[in-house]
Order: C-alpha cells, then structure tokens, then sequence
C-alpha cells in the first residue's frame, strides 16, 4: 500500500511517498523563508499554494510512481497555522476525489514521534519534540500519547530564534546561536524556569536580551542561553522518564538538529541507563513521509474519513488523538 | 537503603545513628547528586537552591498547619537534607482502592492543606498523588518541596493548582474531575477571600497556549464557573 503525505502546519510544506513496509520511496521539503521578522502566516500559506503542485509532482517522479499508484492520501490536520493547514488539506481533498482513493487527517505532534520510532527503532521513548512551534514531552500511557510537559509560553525554538533575530547573528535562528555559543566561554545566570513538569523561556530570553543591550558579550550570552533553557528540557525528559520508567529517549524536531542538546540529553541518560535515539535530520524536521507513515498507520487500523469531515484542527491536542495501531 | 531515584534526588532510608550516637529509628536522606549534562556554574546554583529552600519550606509549611517530615539537618556542602521518616504509601499508589468516603476526606484535606500553604506565602511547585504520604493512621503528609517557592503571586498559586489537577488527569483519569471538585471547594472554604480569583486563575492556565479551540474556551468558562 501507498501513501501520499502532505505537510503544511508552519513554514514547510512537505510531500512524502511511504509504503506500508515503512520505506520512504520520496520526500520534498519546501521551505517559505520570509525576508525579515516572523513567518507571516498568509504570506506562507501563499507560498505554499504556489509550489504544492511542483512537490507532488517531484515526488511522484522521485518514488516512479503515478497518481493511480497511490492508494491513501495523508495530510496534516493541525495543530498549526490556519492558512497554510487549509492548503494542505485542499490538495489532499482534491486528490482524493480525482482518484477515488480514501484520505485520512494527521496530528502533526503525533507524526513526529511516528516517525521517529519508525526510523530509529526506539519501541516506546519518551519524546522530547523541540522546533519553533511546539515544545513537548510526550509518552505513550493507557492508550493515547500523553503531554508530560509543554511549555507555557514560547517553544524553545521560537526563544532561540528570536534571541537570533534581535542581536543581529547570522545565519539567523538556532543554528546561529549554536555556532556562537561554542566560543562562549562564561556562563551569565538567566532564569531558570521549571514549574513541575512545565517550562518557560519568556523569562530567559527576555533577560539575556536585556544583558545583550547592556553590553555583555553575545558568545557568552548564546552559550548561557543554550545552556540554560537546554538544561531546563533535559530536566524535565529525565522527571518524564523516572515517572514512566521507560528506557528510550526520542529527541526530533527543528531543534534536535542542535549537537549540544544532543549531547546533554546523551548523558542524562547514560546516568539513567536509557538509550537516546534521534532521526536523521530531514526527518525531525516538519516533512511530509510522517505524515504519510502515521496516515497509513491510522488507516490500516480502522481510522476512515470522509471528504467533507477531512477538516483542520489548528489546536488539535496530542492527548486527543486516538491511536488504534498502539492498542 | 536507597528508597527511591528520583529525576533530581536519591532517598535513603537510614538509622537515625548517622546524625546521633543515641538516636533511634529511621530518617531519610534526600541527596541532590551532580548532574553531568548541566554547566556546573548552573549545576552547583540549581542544587544550592533547592536543597536549603526545600528545607526551609518543609518547615514553614509546618507552622502554617501543613504536615510535613521534620528537618533535622540541612547540609549545604554536600546537598543534602536529613529529615525524619514519615511511614506512609503515595497516594498515587492507594487513592483508587479507597472507598469513596474516605476519597473525599482526602480531597478535603488537600484542598485545606494547598489553601493553608498559599495563605501563609509558599507554593508547593510539584503537587502529584506522588508527593503526598498517607500513612495508616489516615494522616497526609505533603512531600518533596524540590521545586517550591516563597510566592504570594495569584500565578504561582494558580500554577500550583493546575498542577494538581494535571497530575489527577493522567494517573487517575476517572476520578479527576471529582477530585479537583472537591479540592477546589475545600481549598476556597480555607483560603476565603480571594480564592475565587485563584481558581479563576488555574482555569485560565488550563487555556493558555494549549490548542483549546476559542469556542472550546467558551464552554471551559462556563463550566468552570
């Protein structure tokens, strides 16, 4: 069986070919990059709408395969941006009703952590799911994917990329701050916030802004913002996974790209005897195989829709969905 | 014996001898270890903190009405906190086989208990069914402060509540709702003025920045009310 999945919750729009073996047969990520400030949501979902048909196509050519070969349609449902959600899910419509093929909607968080199992072998990981829309600590219990922590303000990555924008560094985003923070040498104290199994990285931002515009120096300041909001996601996977006395970790999203959190999450669990495991990065970031893998999942255990109920969620929570494939 | 690994502390259960040649019974020994992935900087001011507040709010908490293990030594240099052992199982371990009276009394007594700690300036930080004791007498002990505050902040307090019933969400889903009820009436009858604008507040956590939908919110309000 064939999957055609369709990413478009953010800035990515995403068209993956998957099997129901788990082979990827192609992926294409196309990226909307605004020319300044914050993605526009309008603005990417334009974007989006301009190039949808040029990444299916490339993907059918990718994979060999026609329209005809495919025999679901996945997109994801939410949570994200209204606009670009709608496109996505217009085109997965469309190409459901061309081709007579069933479709299915897809939480986007749900993916993530999907699709890592399926590349990485981890069986049941705590998740720890990182990019500039969502911070999350997600473990399977009692029949559903369970939030153990999230954030109660910004995403961490939206932190670092702000941090990014404000003081200029470039290439922006977190891969900037990273690059810097290897050359910090000093660690200046920022808020350190942990609220059980919730954080926050208003309160760190804003602060090492404030040090920024004060003069302190903007490697030490990347390092200690780093190392500080970092900590803070380590603590709380390490209070997630002695709860849930699971032995895998999982990190994916925008954010696992970064090696430093990579390699604190690495020791936290080698002191905890659990093993750490991270997709390669064009599938932690947004694409559109998740969506085509955890489509087919859903599918192959009973999840139907029909086309007038294929409609977006953009809060669409990761505790609400139901998830037969795991039962 | 170690008693328990927890994310940030080791319990030992140890003879009351190691503070006291004469002493008797038992104590447990919360040990805040090094964290390798953490700068130490961080590491060192993150323990630092936790160890002496912990201690200084298991024992404010006891002055304001709110049972909790006596400290018997607070040891700065090497994190740790000697306090005395409080013979008791988790509530997450017991709530369920309870009968539902005594469900409720508990629930009161949570309630009166978060109410008499927020009145008297403190907030727990980390309230589950994991860190409160029951013992076979029947009393509740609140435990494990590692994440408390000095706060009188209509948000701290909020926090803490929302906490609470986040915790009863995902390990006791079918009493959750009742619980947090109860909870909340006997919290606002302790706390009297002002209390209707905590619980207003922990409602309005629930909805931030979590995917509920703006008419979802709508509904949420009415039935919080």
């Amino acid at each position: 069986m064939l999957c055609l999945g369709l990413e478009g919750t953010a800035h990515t729009l995403g068209v993956g070919i998957v099997s129901s073996e788990g082979k990827i047969l192609s992926h294409v990520a196309r990226v909307y990059r605004p020319e300044k400030g914050g993605i526009h949501p309008r603005e990417a979902a334009r974007s989006h709408a301009s190039q949808i048909k040029a990444a299916i196509g490339e993907a059918l050519e990718g994979a060999g395969v026609t329209l005809r070969d495919l025999d679901l349609f996945a997109f994801s449902a939410g949570p994200g941006l209204g606009p670009c959600l709608r496109v996505v899910a217009t085109a997965a419509r469309a190409l459901s009703v061309l081709t007579g093929k069933p479709l299915v909607g897809v939480n986007h968080c749900i993916a993530h952590v999907e699709i890592g199992r399926l590349l990485t072998g981890a069986e049941d990981p705590v998740t720890l799911y990182v990019s500039g829309g969502n911070t999350q600590v997600i473990a399977f219990e009692e029949g559903r994917y369970r939030v153990f922590g999230e954030t109660l303000d910004i995403p961490v990555g939206n932190c670092l990329d702000v941090f990014a924008r404000e003081t200029g560094i470039s290439p922006a985003g977190g891969a900037g701050v990273e690059r810097l923070a290897r050359e910090g040498k000093r660690y200046l104290p920022l808020p350190y916030v942990v609220k059980g199994m919730d954080l926050s990285f208003s309160g760190p931002l804003t602060e090492a802004l404030r040090k920024y515009r004060e003069g302190e120096d903007l490697r030490d300041l990347c390092f200690s913002l780093q190392e500080t909001v970092f900590a803070a996601l380590v603590e709380v996977t390490e209070r997630a996974v002695a709860h849930t006395e699971k032995r895998e970790v999982l990190l994916t999203g925008g954010v696992a790209s970064n090696l430093r959190l990579r390699e604190m999450l690495g020791k936290m669990c080698e002191a905890r005897g659990a093993s750490l495991f991270v997709p390669p990065p064009e599938f932690c970031a947004d694409n559109g195989a998740m969506i085509g893998w955890t489509g087919l999942l859903a599918y192959r255990h009973g999840v139907k829709q029909r086309v007038e109920e294929a409609v977006i969620r953009q809060r669409w929570r990761t505790d609400e969905v139901d998830i037969p494939w795991r039962r | 014996m170690l008693l328990k690994r927890g994310a940030e502390a080791e319990l030992h259960l140890e003879d009351f001898r190691i503070l006291h040649p004469f002493g008797e019974g038992k104590v447990v020994v919360k040990h805040r270890i090094p964290k390798p992935y953490r700068v130490k900087e961080l590491d060192l001011s993150l323990r630092e903190t936790r160890t002496s507040l912990e201690a200084k709010l298991l024992f404010d908490s006891k002055r304001v009405g709110v049972p909790t293990p006596p400290v018997y030594e607070v040891d700065r240099k090497n994190m740790k906190v000697v306090m005395e052992y409080v013979e008791g199982r988790p509530l997450k371990e017991v709530l369920e086989g309870l009968e539902e009276g005594k469900r409720k009394e508990i629930y009161r007594k949570i309630g009166r208990y978060l109410a008499r700690l927020h009145k008297g300036g403190m907030v727990h930080g980390d309230l589950t069914t994991s860190n409160l004791l029951l013992t076979e007498k029947g009393e509740l002990y609140l435990v494990d402060f590692g994440l408390g505050e000095y706060t009188s902040s209509l948000e701290a307090r909020g926090v803490d509540l929302h906490l609470l019933r986040r915790a009863l969400q995902s390990v006791h889903f079918g009493l959750a709702e009742e619980a947090y009820r109860e909870i909340c009436s006997a919290y606002l009858k302790e706390f009297g003025k002002g209390g209707k604008e905590i619980l207003e507040r922990a409602e309005e956590i629930a909805k931030r920045g979590r995917y509920v939908g703006r008419e979802e919110r709508g509904t949420l309000l009415r039935d919080g009310k």
